[in-house]
């Protein structure tokens, strides 16, 4: 027989109760248990970084976890950033704003990781952007756009 | 990409996870940060039947100053290591390297342990173990014992670990007064696996001769490699240029063994060792001078 877990998660602020298989990946329970669908799954192996979530306020890779693991935790994903449609988080207003993306399949994950990096940098060199984005993989463009973004990002956040 | 199915415990301290650990005799893995385990799982690469979690352990968590060495606990997040105070007072040398160590997403979950663990020969930590001459404290159902770092690498993702032993503890020495560090590596992009890389300590006399020296290279070889021949044309001399280039090509030459991959080719690796050595070599002799 399957063996599966109980686990209580508050994801943006809700809590979910649900039984998981242990094989289950924090992202696959995203998407399909509680149908998160803006975390996005790009590599599942912890290169792309589409799949990029917060754990603990801490940003994660959330392939590389298994949703067992998230028991008692307290996870944020690109749904929680917004209140509502017409009032995005001025991160997302200003990739909006700075054309910081086409396709947007790599912009949750990016979202995700300059959540906490802009709030432990409040004022950060290109260089910094740069070496911030470098875990996060887009495949439309140069990264210009989303360097600019992140820039505005910046500003809008003082 | 779904991992197979497996057999799933998730103890809450050291002894119930060694007992366990012993329990599935071999079958077993130990999950740490699986910023490892988890990919290769996906790629079903590697499909453990039972795995143990040490992410609820608590007590394994924690970097501590004990009388003249530094405890970190296996369990402690590389994001730790890059944050804490401790670290640059007694490592300066792993303070500048744990940057290099992938990207902020993986060293939140990351952990100092399970990057040793995995002997990744590419890895930053285990070449870092080496250079520091850290000692691993390694636990089964019987007890406890030590392991120097230089012994506990045993080749390809290989470790002197027995079946049923857990690492639980690092302990770094403090280094020796006058010692200057330096650790360099040149990878595709940030956050990639190196093609190569160097750790590099020099420690000097009152007068400025060099007492020691260490060099240890990453992407070299079946696990972390030390060029001691290197080492020795170092030690007792006064550096100059001419010695640091014999050094360099000493251990880039005669030394390193790398086995070239899509990204360099065996040669090339060699001429990053050479370039990096001198350069971590100067870095290290400069910053042991400032000190004296």
């Amino acid at each position: 027989m399957t063996q599966t877990f109980p686990i209580t998660v508050t994801v943006n602020e809700k809590d979910y109760r649900r039984e998981v298989e242990p094989r289950m990946l924090l992202s696959d329970f995203l998407r399909h248990e509680l149908g998160l669908t803006g975390t996005h799954v790009g590599c599942e192996h912890g290169v792309c970084g589409a799949c990029t979530i917060l754990i603990d306020g801490e940003s994660a890779r959330s392939c590389l976890m298994f949703a067992v693991q998230a028991d008692g935790h307290n996870i944020t994903t690109v749904e929680g950033l917004a209140t509502d449609k017409d009032n995005l988080h001025p991160l997302q207003q200003a990739f909006w704003e700075a054309h910081g993306l086409q396709c947007g399949y790599c912009t949750p994950g990016i979202l995700m990781t300059m959540i906490p990096f802009l709030k432990q940098n409040p004022d950060p060199s290109e260089d910094k952007i740069r070496h911030a984005l470098s875990g996060n993989l887009c495949r439309c463009t140069g990264y210009q756009h989303i360097v600019d973004a992140v820039k505005l990002a910046a500003e809008k956040m003082k | 990409m779904k991992p197979a199915p497996f057999e799933y415990h998730a103890p809450d301290s050291i002894e119930q996870a060694v007992e366990l650990y012993s329990q599935y005799s071999g079958e077993a893995k130990i999950l740490a940060g699986g910023q490892s385990l988890v990919p290769a799982m996906n790629f079903r690469v590697v499909q453990p039947s039972v795995l143990v979690d040490l992410n609820r352990v608590g007590e394994l968590s924690y970097i501590r100053e004990d009388k003249d060495v530094l405890r970190i606990g296996s369990m402690s997040r590389e994001r730790h290591l890059e944050f804490d105070p401790l670290i640059p007072k007694w490592a300066p040398l792993l303070a500048e390297a744990v940057h290099f160590i992938a990207h902020p997403q993986i060293r939140n979950r990351g952990t100092i342990g399970g990057s040793i663990v995995n002997a990744d020969p590419a890895a930053e930590l285990p070449v870092l173990m080496v250079a520091l001459n850290a000692r691993l404290k390694a636990k089964n159902k019987s007890g406890e014992r030590w392991i120097g770092a230089p012994d506990f690498f045993a080749g390809m993702f290989t470790t002197a670990l027995e079946f049923d032993e857990i690492l639980v503890e690092i302990e770094l020495p403090l280094s020796a007064p006058r010692t200057g560090w330096s650790f360099m590596e040149v990878a595709p992009r940030a956050g990639d696996y190196a093609m190569m890389g160097v750790a590099a300590l020099v420690t000097v006399d009152e007068a400025g001769k060099c007492k020691g020296a260490k060099l240890v290279y990453l992407n070299a070889g079946e696990g972390p490699v030390e060029a001691k021949e290197a080492e020795k044309l170092l030690e007792g001399e006064t550096l100059n240029d001419e010695l640091i280039e014999s050094a360099a090509s000493k251990a880039s030459q005669e030394e390193i063994n790398p086995f070239g991959n899509i990204h360099a080719s065996s040669e090339f690796q060699r001429h990053l060792a050479n370039v990096l050595t001198k350069k971590a070599l100067k870095q290290a002799l400069q910053r042991a001078g400032e000190m004296s």
